[in-house]
């Protein structure tokens, strides 16, 4: 079957009241966005509580279903075949030939499901039900009807014209990026700050991201794998402009000043304050983590009301009830594991102390990094100075 | 400014080289297989790279096979070696310390049911052959090892191992990869008892994707790649003409003014041995810590203590300077390091601490004191920041 047109469902916009036309107009951006790296002229519309994608060149079928399958927002996706009007027997001609084409076998049971969005339709929608279902037992004796679990559930829409589909292809869910602000995601090499991206973005967010370097501790393919992890969540979220700081300066001065058991939590408050500092710029309502409580010593609730102490901005950890596994099966799903586990050294890690404190005092770390004042401003604000921004899309 | 000094890992190409690569590809273009002129003339240039490698061997250029390079000649000379001498005996050997292009063909063969012997090598990384006396049977019928190894510059004693395994019995086959030697060292196939040489392109300032496995005339070897019975069904696949004429190339250059380049890569040596040996917590690896005499003249292994090779190597690149760490480690994911350097007994702690310099005839002596000097500043300031 060559199908012209899909269909798009979505979910939770349409109960967002007299917001709607802003969600719908976003979930209609974001698809259209996402289709330009897809060979092929597509026109997005919408319609009556509807959005449709018309292929209107050559297309791949496989390629459009994927890029459509990351636009948060698609609940699910239906490849439709759409006839004109042109009086009820040809309208069962075509469902016939729809069903022989799609189900050759012809041994399922289904379920004929119409709508009228035009209600000055000749006939009612059970009518249509029941004529449409006679027609596909005459032409297709091997099928069965059944109304309560059919393996087939047949959708005729009838409006200016006719759309007739039997497949959803599951979508992403959530909701359209643009629909709720903006949020800066501090993205390390890892495993979980590209998924923790992943989640907020899912929920209608925009995201900008910001990453340490620390070279020569950290390479420069570290950092490249960074923009490929960044390149990898944007296929979901839209654009991320990825700010590269080069940390190494800070991290050598706290190491230099700071007692060792204490230098992972006093580097990661460097951290976000400086990655606040781009969110502020940026216009950013959050901040985001991958932290999950307890999986390293930095992320046990401690460290992360210590960590926590320094941001006067939100920070949103969407991992943080998660096991390891789950973490890593959204990364699996995301096609972002097989670049997280590269064996690149990150920041995080280089001067990693053999026993890092796991439960700090935020009184005692504050005393600690008294010992900075000296230069501590100065090296922030170069840091701050000579970060690069590189646009992902 | 910059300095190259990672030429073990490829080199530039020469000029002249890069000249006959164009032309082959944009003039002279043809299919040596095609009937018509443009095939013949094509076909001209591999004749003559063949002669030019084979006169720098002293062998029949007959004998010399074009590959896409080092890894390809080192997998087909010992599967296709193993393979087709299978009905003489199960047993093959090579040493621990080869290439993983060898290594891991001989893991192959050893899933295919050979038996292996991996011969074990002293402090220097030089192969015990009272071990190799030992291991030769009535079952042997292949012997690999590496003339220079890649990794510390040690020269392996190929001409006494040789005669070792054809004194046992002159049917054994003795591979050598010669990729780190050949176009440094004299290598004499016919003088050697070598029966097949694995040599690659662009260590020699040749093209990459080119190399060559000269197999002496009557070695018994299959094919490794089947195809339209290219290189008298040795080697199938379309010869790739700009890559063999810029071998040829490459190769007469290598052993044109032999004596002078020879001379240049030891002064080198001699130098950077000397300045960096002013350095603390310096151990040389390999021969070449009883001077610049010993080992191959192209490769200096320095182990730096409380240095993490990668963040020097990092550090020297924010420089200019390039060098190889050998084992790329991080603290997540432990990569197993270096087999060289275990095998030789390096102490654990420096396994991490080693990196390999290695120059090449057109390094210049202002490239090996700019390193030295960025050496002298970098390599303090790393010890004040080490992991606790």
């Amino acid at each position: 079957m060559e199908y012209r047109t899909f269909l798009i469902k979505y979910g939770e916009i349409a109960i967002k009241g007299r917001n709607r036309y802003l969600f719908e107009d976003a979930l209609v951006r974001q698809i259209r966005h996402s289709l330009r790296k897809v060979d092929g002229e597509f026109k997005v519309r919408k319609e009556q509580g509807r959005i449709f994608v018309d292929c209107e060149s050559e297309y791949d079928f496989d390629e459009t279903v994927e890029a459509l399958q990351k636009v948060f927002g698609i609940v699910g996706i239906c490849p439709v075949v759409v006839t004109e009007d042109e009086g009820f027997d040809k309208l069962k001609a075509d469902v016939v030939d729809y069903v022989g084409k799609v189900y050759p076998d012809c041994t399922q049971t289904f379920k004929v499901d119409a709508r009228r969005a035009r209600k000055n339709y000749p006939k009612t929608s059970m009518e249509v039900n029941a004529d449409l279902g006679e027609a596909i037992l005459e032409s297709c004796p091997g099928m069965k009807v059944d109304v309560h679990h059919p393996q087939i559930m047949l959708s005729v829409e009838i409006r200016e014209k006719i759309y007739i589909y039997s497949t959803i292809i599951p979508g992403a869910g959530g909701m359209p990026v643009g629909t709720n602000g903006k949020a800066m995601l501090l993205l390390s090499g890892g495993i979980d700050s590209p998924v923790a991206g992943y989640m907020i973005s899912k929920r209608g967010v925009e995201l900008d991201a910001v990453y340490f370097h620390a070279p020569p501790y950290t390479s420069e393919r570290a950092k490249q794998k960074v923009v490929d992890l960044a390149r990898i969540v944007a296929a979901y979220s839209g654009p991320i402009r990825l700010h590269v700081v080069n940390f190494t300066d800070i991290q050598l001065y706290i190491y230099e000043k700071c007692p060792h058991e204490e230098l992972t939590i006093i580097m990661r408050r460097y951290m976000m304050r400086i990655a606040e500092h781009f969110a502020k710029e940026s216009n950013c309502l959050g901040l985001i983590t991958g932290e999950s409580i307890g999986q390293v010593a930095s992320q046990t609730m401690q460290s992360l009301a210590a960590t926590n102490d320094v941001c006067t901005l939100p920070v949103y950890r969407p991992l943080i009830g998660f096991d390891k596994q789950e973490i890593v099966d959204i990364s699996l799903k995301i096609d972002a594991y097989e670049t997280s586990i590269l064996p690149f050294e990150d920041c995080c890690t280089i001067f990693v102390a053999k026993h890092p404190v796991t439960k700090p005092n935020v009184n005692v770390i504050r005393r600690s990094e008294l010992k900075l004042e000296e230069k501590i401003e100065e090296l922030v604000k170069t840091a701050i100075e000579t970060t690069e921004v590189i646009t992902v899309e | 400014m910059e300095a190259y000094l990672d030429n073990s890992a490829t080199t530039p190409c020469l000029e002249s080289v890069k000249e006959i690569v164009v032309k082959t590809m944009m003039e002279d273009f043809g299919n040596p297989s095609s009937k018509h002129l443009k095939g013949v003339q094509a076909e001209q240039y591999l004749r003559r790279s063949r002669e030019q490698i084979a006169k720098t061997l002293k062998v029949n250029e007959k004998e010399i096979f074009f590959t896409s390079g080092g890894s390809e000649s080192d997998n087909w000379a010992l599967i296709g070696a193993a393979m087709a001498n299978r009905r003489a005996g199960n047993h093959i050997i090579t040493t621990a310390v080869e290439h993983a292009a060898v290594l891991q063909t001989f893991a192959f063969l050893e899933e295919q049911g050979f038996r292996v012997t991996y011969l074990p090598v002293d402090q220097e990384g030089v192969v015990d052959l009272d071990a190799l006396q030992n291991a030769l049977c009535d079952e042997t019928i292949l012997v690999s090892m590496m003339y220079v190894n890649n990794e510390i510059g040690t020269i392996e004693p190929v001409a006494k191992a040789a005669e070792l395994v054809k004194a046992k019995n002159p049917g054994i086959l003795f591979h050598v990869d010669g990729i780190q030697a050949y176009g440094k060292l004299r290598i004499y196939p016919k003088k050697l008892k070598i029966d097949m040489l694995s040599v690659s392109g662009h260590k020699i300032h040749g093209p990459k994707g080119i190399g060559f496995l000269y197999i002496a005339d009557k070695v018994k070897i299959h094919p490794l790649i089947l195809g339209g019975g290219q290189q008298r069904g040795m080697r199938s696949g379309t010869d790739n003409v700009p890559g063999a004429a810029g071998l040829g190339v490459a190769a007469e250059a290598a052993y044109t003014d032999f004596q002078e380049k020879t001379e240049h890569l030891l002064e080198l040596k001699r130098r950077f041995l000397e300045g960096v040996q002013e350095l603390d917590g310096v151990t040389i690896q390999g021969q070449a810590r009883r001077g610049a005499e010993f080992g191959a003249p192209q490769i200096v292994s320095v182990s730096f203590a409380d240095v993490r090779s990668e963040v020097l190597l990092h550090a020297l690149e924010e420089k200019g300077v390039y060098i190889s760490s050998g084992s790329a480690c991080s603290s997540n994911k432990k990569i197993p390091v270096s087999g060289v350097l275990k095998e030789i007994g390096v102490d654990k702690k420096l396994l991490e601490s080693t990196v390999r310099f290695s120059f090449s005839s057109l390094t210049t002596m202002e490239e090996i004191e700019y390193c030295l000097k960025q050496l002298g500043e970098i390599v303090p300031v790393l010890r004040r920041f080490t992991r606790h």
